[in-house]
């Protein structure tokens, strides 16, 4: 663990509280990067299907950090720092395609797929005058590396020696969904991203809090796809470091309370709501368990997510201490049939940016973000179940999930 | 030089009108108005450039019935909440890439700002409409509007149809 420092005074109460000032605060932030991005933690780096052939890459942001993702040439995955060990240059700019090497387009210097520098231009100089000295080691100006692990088809990456190989990071409480949503090889059915006016913390508060879901996004709420008096749950992992919420939608059971209590989701406070087409939630049981919502967190910024049949992943590149892009891959599986491809595309109205039951989340950080500007000494209040960041069955009435973020943020953070 | 398509130059003036009555419709917040200027059945989609031109199917709207995007408008109005906003068109360059009878294939250039209620406006979707467009004697539809974002990244979120 890294040793305490003084940076945040965290209120007394713990991790029922997170003080406003994490969330725009520029030294909180390099240590953020630091501590969190470059510390035991295991990042979200993409997807086996994105690499299919030895060259094949991709990009991606890990923190501040531009980091290239690419199948080797024995069919393993490697993941550099997208930096010329020369001047510190971006060595490719296109997000995906294929490469024999990665060569340097400044000064020309040239590596090969797993990093190694293999020639500077003009190391012996011109006519014996100039070129590099003999103390110079390639082998000492190779690329930056990430250790990697690949589980199920998704690729992380970690810059830590001290971060516990995947499967324990995960942890035995959550591998079990992780795993029932990677039996198959993915199909990337495409991709988008958000950019938040809001700190990341703020969007990875919303993923790891499944009270909001059925009062924020009314529309799923008055279609009664998604309410808390359904059979779920909220499982976190050993250390409390992430989250499984869960939900089956048909044993809705004593669902009008959205009614009687009048919540802005209900129905009755509203006209009547329904859908003229009702297509878009035409589904399957995806895993023949019943479950039609499941959203999984990995700390500090990854989302697994099943919603209905939309199946996709969603990773947080924090943009500076007041901004934040989300990114999702949309997804489906390679043995889909082109009936099931047309339900995911549909249903994708769901999600995303223009989705009908996740347009809010982006939206209600921003405001988060200018309503706490003024009273940076000031902390939310998560009491919701109380304090604890254990696993909930058959309620979701609980903000364990966000509490449990808050608890790996301070041990990583030391404060 | 590029090849003229034929009728490239020749845009009926229904056509045109249909592209301006639709931009006016959503800038003027008359969403209830806007499934009317589709066919039914039809295709609606908001995609991205890089999606497209990758031929990824995934998009950020997709629908495929009046009904459907009536639903958008409903939603938009009764369930789902964001701060208010108003949009602005600019639409350009409309062009006849190809006609069969009555159903023309018409690209287009666009350009949405989005002005919120604190006043703050800023550019919020640039791309491309790639239209399908059915003259007849009520006027024209679309049965088929494609918008093609050139940016992969959205500013927040999309509420309000582009």
């Amino acid at each position: 663990m890294p040793e305490t420092n003084t940076l945040i005074d965290w209120p007394e109460e713990g991790v029922t509280r997170a003080p406003y000032a994490v969330f725009s605060d520029p030294e909180v932030y390099a240590a953020e990067m630091r501590r969190i991005f470059r510390g035991p933690v295991w990042h979200y780096l993409g997807l086996e299907a994105e690499l299919p052939e030895p060259g094949d890459y991709r990009l991606i942001d890990v923190g501040d950090t531009p980091v290239i993702v690419l199948r080797n040439s024995d069919g393993g995955i490697n993941a550099l720092v997208n930096r010329c060990a020369h001047k510190g240059t971006m060595l490719l700019f296109e997000p995906f395609g294929r490469v024999d090497r990665l060569m340097c387009i400044y000064h020309n210097w040239s590596y090969d797929l797993e990093g190694c520098l293999k020639s500077v231009p003009f190391a012996r100089g011109i006519n014996g005058k100039g070129g590099m000295p003999g103390t110079f080691d390639m082998a000492e100006n190779g690329l930056d590396r990430l250790r990697v692990e690949s589980v199920g088809g998704i690729i992380f990456g970690t810059f830590s020696d001290a971060t516990p190989p995947l499967e324990t990071y995960i942890g035995a409480r959550l591998m079990p969904n992780y795993r029932r949503m990677t039996s198959r090889p993915f199909r990337v059915l495409g991709y988008y991203s958000q950019y938040l006016d809001s700190n990341w913390k703020l969007y990875f508060e919303n993923a790891t809090d499944p009270y909001h879901a059925t009062i924020l996004h009314a529309w799923a709420t008055r279609l009664k796809l998604n309410r808390f008096t359904m059979e779920g749950a909220i499982e976190m992992s050993e250390r409390g470091w992430h989250h499984l919420s869960w939900s089956k939608m048909a044993t809705d059971r004593d669902g009008e309370v959205y009614e009687t209590e009048a919540f802005r989701s209900g129905g009755g406070n509203f006209d009547e709501f329904g859908l003229h087409d009702a297509s878009v939630i035409e589904q399957w049981d995806e895993f023949g368990d019943g479950i039609t919502t499941a959203i999984q967190t990995a700390f500090p910024n990854f989302v697994l997510q099943q919603i209905h049949n939309t199946i996709a992943t969603r990773y947080l590149v924090p943009r500076g201490p007041e901004g934040s892009e989300l990114v999702w891959t949309v997804l489906g599986y390679a043995d889909d049939d082109e009936e099931q491809t047309r339900i995911r595309l549909k249903q994708g109205n769901l999600i995303g940016p223009s989705g009908y039951i996740s347009l809010e989340d982006g939206m209600v950080g921003s405001l988060v973000q200018k309503g706490i500007e003024g009273d940076k000494d000031k902390s939310s209040v998560m009491e919701m179940a109380g304090t604890s960041i254990e696993t909930i069955v058959n309620s979701r009435a609980s903000e364990c999930g966000v509490r449990g973020f808050w608890t790996a943020y301070r041990a990583l953070m030391g404060v | 030089m590029a090849t003229l398509v034929a009728d490239s130059a020749h845009v009926p003036a229904a056509i045109t009108a249909l592209m301006a009555e639709y931009v006016h419709a959503i800038d003027d917040d008359r969403l209830e108005d806007w499934p009317d200027f589709f066919t039914d059945p039809c295709i609606y989609r908001i995609a991205t450039r890089d999606n497209e031109e990758r031929g990824l199917p995934a998009s950020l709207v997709w629908c495929d019935s009046r009904a459907m995007l009536l639903d958008r408008v409903v939603s938009v109005r009764h369930a789902n909440v964001f701060e208010p906003h108003r949009y602005r068109h600019m639409m350009s360059a409309i062009r006849v890439v190809a006609r069969q009878g009555a159903e023309y294939r018409v690209h287009s250039n666009y350009l949405v700002t989005r002005t919120m209620r604190d006043g703050t406006m800023a550019v919020f979707s640039t791309g491309a409409y790639r239209d399908v467009i059915v003259v007849g004697d009520e006027g024209a539809r679309f049965r088929e509007r494609v918008v093609v974002c050139d940016h992969g990244m959205i500013n927040n979120l999309i509420a309000i149809p582009i």
